[in-house]
């Protein structure tokens, strides 16, 4: 039974090699397809060329009185200006590295020997919120969402969040007067 | 139930040339005129038809919204007033669209808690249970996406906390944030993105649910006695006798929905959301709507940002292996002596976290005195909602798994015709 139904097979060309030959080229290209299909409807949800075209913004910071911090928004968010007081400072600088969550010094997130002057990503590094200025156990910032307390250098000190305040890229163009981004 | 043969009989020509044709007159009387219906359905039993009810006004009351909103930053907030102030019953329908999506989830807690207690989800209804929960869950999303749209304070810093749950993920969080959000924050295409899902997903929610009857029509209908349909003498018909019982729990439902909507439009809303968003300012006590406030207690009790997320997500996802974590041989919890009280211990922790998920995390639930620096001692919410989480998953991993096997259930009807002779003569007696 099965001898003349293999010749049989053979004759009208349906070798069980090139049958699987076919499936599985098939499968592959339809696989292959709806991959090229599916890249640019997945890929047009990422950010715009206008969106990623994103300007720099300069600041006057002689705007900001000592003790004071400036909210100004920089691509969608706020950004923190701090002039921060000597008092301020000080408590920044001698925290100990070890009692840090995101351990970094004071100075890595100042230019240098513009210590007063303190910017950063006013974004709450937990789920992005707008901490308060001022509040908190550690005088710097207060998240109102889920109660992360940031230090006088914009550091995590307390709570859900797990990195500090970010800094963003920023250069002095002249005394007062700074490029963000 | 699947083997129930088909009664329709066409009558007008009309009638007899479609069935032949598409016999969807038929499958409708079949379904809903026909159908055996379990004959002990309590009231608990017509929140499904609520359920139905609640979709359909929010997909027309949407609609018509749509025809009204501006999905743009600068213009959605303002667009939301006009509805309010100046379309034609722009309020009335925009009042019923906000608390049309409150009710829904009153409706879906009622009716998941009615198929809890039943063992609603046990084989052979396993099917039936996931997809509800995939409901349930497209449901969450579908409402976290609308309350986007108006484009307030506590609109605008939702969709950032909630959208920053997925950058808690390690490594591929990031990428997979600014995807969702198309940039670097909440901005508009976030909001044009969340307008066409918010569209969208309420139609993909209608087509779960029809896979939900179909599942619910092949096993037949669970009821309080928990066995299975045995005789004709354990059913009527879906007609009258359902649909007379659902519309009367749909009539009372919507009178307390009309209470909302007339009397106190706003109760469930929060006031910071009808200040326009502002990128600058979280507002100091910020919440998610109420049917959230679960979920969020959960994100809120566990100190670790990834960890928190998941477990926010794992108190749904326990949710969808429920059929497989109950041991016990006992469907229903009426013949469950030990279990149905952690039952009503798991409702009053649900609607506890539900209370946390609204207070501050470090407030005090009550204070024993203050310590040498002038604080308060004693239990504050992150500690009660993580004894309240702690019962919450307890309840579904150790509770149902252990007391399935130690309990000794009651005696169990052999049938529901019998269960019902029983009570009338408990009545009598």
């Amino acid at each position: 039974m099965s001898e003349p139904e293999k010749d049989h097979g053979t004759v009208v060309g349906e070798d069980p090699n090139r049958r699987d030959f076919i499936y599985i080229a098939a499968g592959a290209a339809a696989v292959g397809a709806v991959g090229v299909i599916a890249a640019p409807l997945v890929s047009q949800m990422n950010p715009a060329a206008d969106t990623l075209a994103m300007a720099s913004a300069e600041f006057d910071l002689g705007k900001v009185q000592e003790g004071m911090q400036v909210v100004i928004k920089w691509r969608g968010k706020p950004l923190f200006v701090r002039y921060r007081t000597p008092k301020e400072i000080k408590e920044a600088e001698d925290v100990k590295l070890s009692d840090l969550k995101d351990p970094q010094t004071d100075a890595d997130r100042v230019k240098k020997g513009k210590e007063q002057y303190l910017i950063l990503v006013g974004s709450c590094t937990h789920l992005g919120c707008v901490p308060t200025f001022g509040a908190g156990d550690f005088g710097g910032w207060f998240c109102p969402c889920h109660g992360s307390h940031y230090d006088t250098s914009g550091r995590i000190r307390k709570g859900p969040a797990p990195l500090n305040l970010a800094v963003p890229e920023y250069t002095y163009l002249s005394d007062t007067k700074v490029k963000i981004g | 139930m699947s083997d129930h043969p088909s009664t329709y009989e066409p009558k007008t020509g009309v009638e007899k040339w479609l069935d032949q044709r598409l016999p969807i007159v038929r499958l409708a009387y079949d379904s809903f005129v026909d159908y055996p219906t379990p004959r002990n359905l309590n009231y608990w039993w017509t929140f499904g038809g609520i359920l139905s009810v609640c979709l359909m006004i929010q997909i027309i009351t949407g609609i018509i919204l749509v025809m009204h909103y501006v999905p743009h930053v600068d213009m959605a907030f303002n667009s939301v007033e006009r509805i309010m102030r100046d379309v034609n019953y722009g309020w009335l329908i925009r009042y019923v669209h906000a608390n049309g999506a409150s009710m829904f989830f009153f409706a879906v807690f009622v009716h998941m808690f009615r198929g809890l207690y039943y063992g609603s989800y046990k084989a052979p209804r396993e099917v039936l249970w996931i997809l509800g929960c995939i409901i349930f869950f497209l449901m969450i999303a579908t409402a976290f996406m609308g309350y986007v749209l108006p484009w307030g304070q506590m609109s605008f810093h939702g969709a950032v906390v909630i959208t920053n749950l997925i950058g808690a993920i390690p490594v591929i969080g990031g990428p997979i944030l600014t995807w969702l959000q198309g940039g670097f924050a909440v901005d508009q295409p976030t909001l044009n993105r969340f307008f066409s899902l918010h569209y969208l997903l309420p139609f993909v929610i209608a087509g779960v649910v029809i896979l939900h009857i179909w599942a619910l029509h092949v096993t037949g209908q669970n009821n309080p006695a928990g066995v299975e349909i045995k005789s004709k003498e354990d059913t009527v018909p879906f007609t009258p006798y359902a649909t007379v019982k659902d519309g009367l729990g749909i009539i009372l439902f919507l009178m307390l929905f009309s209470l909302f909507v007339f009397f106190m439009p706003n109760a469930l809303g929060h006031a910071d959301n009808y200040i326009p968003a502002n990128p600058l300012v979280t507002p100091a006590h910020i919440v998610p709507e109420w049917y959230m406030l679960p979920f969020y207690a959960i994100l809120r009790a566990v100190p670790d940002k990834f960890l928190g997320v998941v477990a926010m997500f794992g108190a749904i996802a326990v949710i969808f292996v429920l059929p497989w974590l109950d041991t016990s041989k006992v469907r229903s919890m009426r013949y469950r002596p030990v279990m149905r009280w952690f039952f009503v211990i798991f409702v009053v922790v649900c609607l506890g976290l539900g209370w946390c998920g609204g207070q501050l995390p470090d407030d005090m639930v009550f204070s024993i005195g203050t310590n040498s620096d002038g604080n308060p001692i004693g239990l504050n919410y992150v500690w009660l909602t993580r004894g309240l989480t702690f019962y919450y998953f307890a309840f579904f991993l150790i509770i149902m798994p252990w007391i399935g096997l130690k309990e000794d259930p009651l005696p169990v009807p052999a049938s529901i015709s019998e269960a019902i002779l029983a009570d009338h003569a408990k009545k009598k007696g």
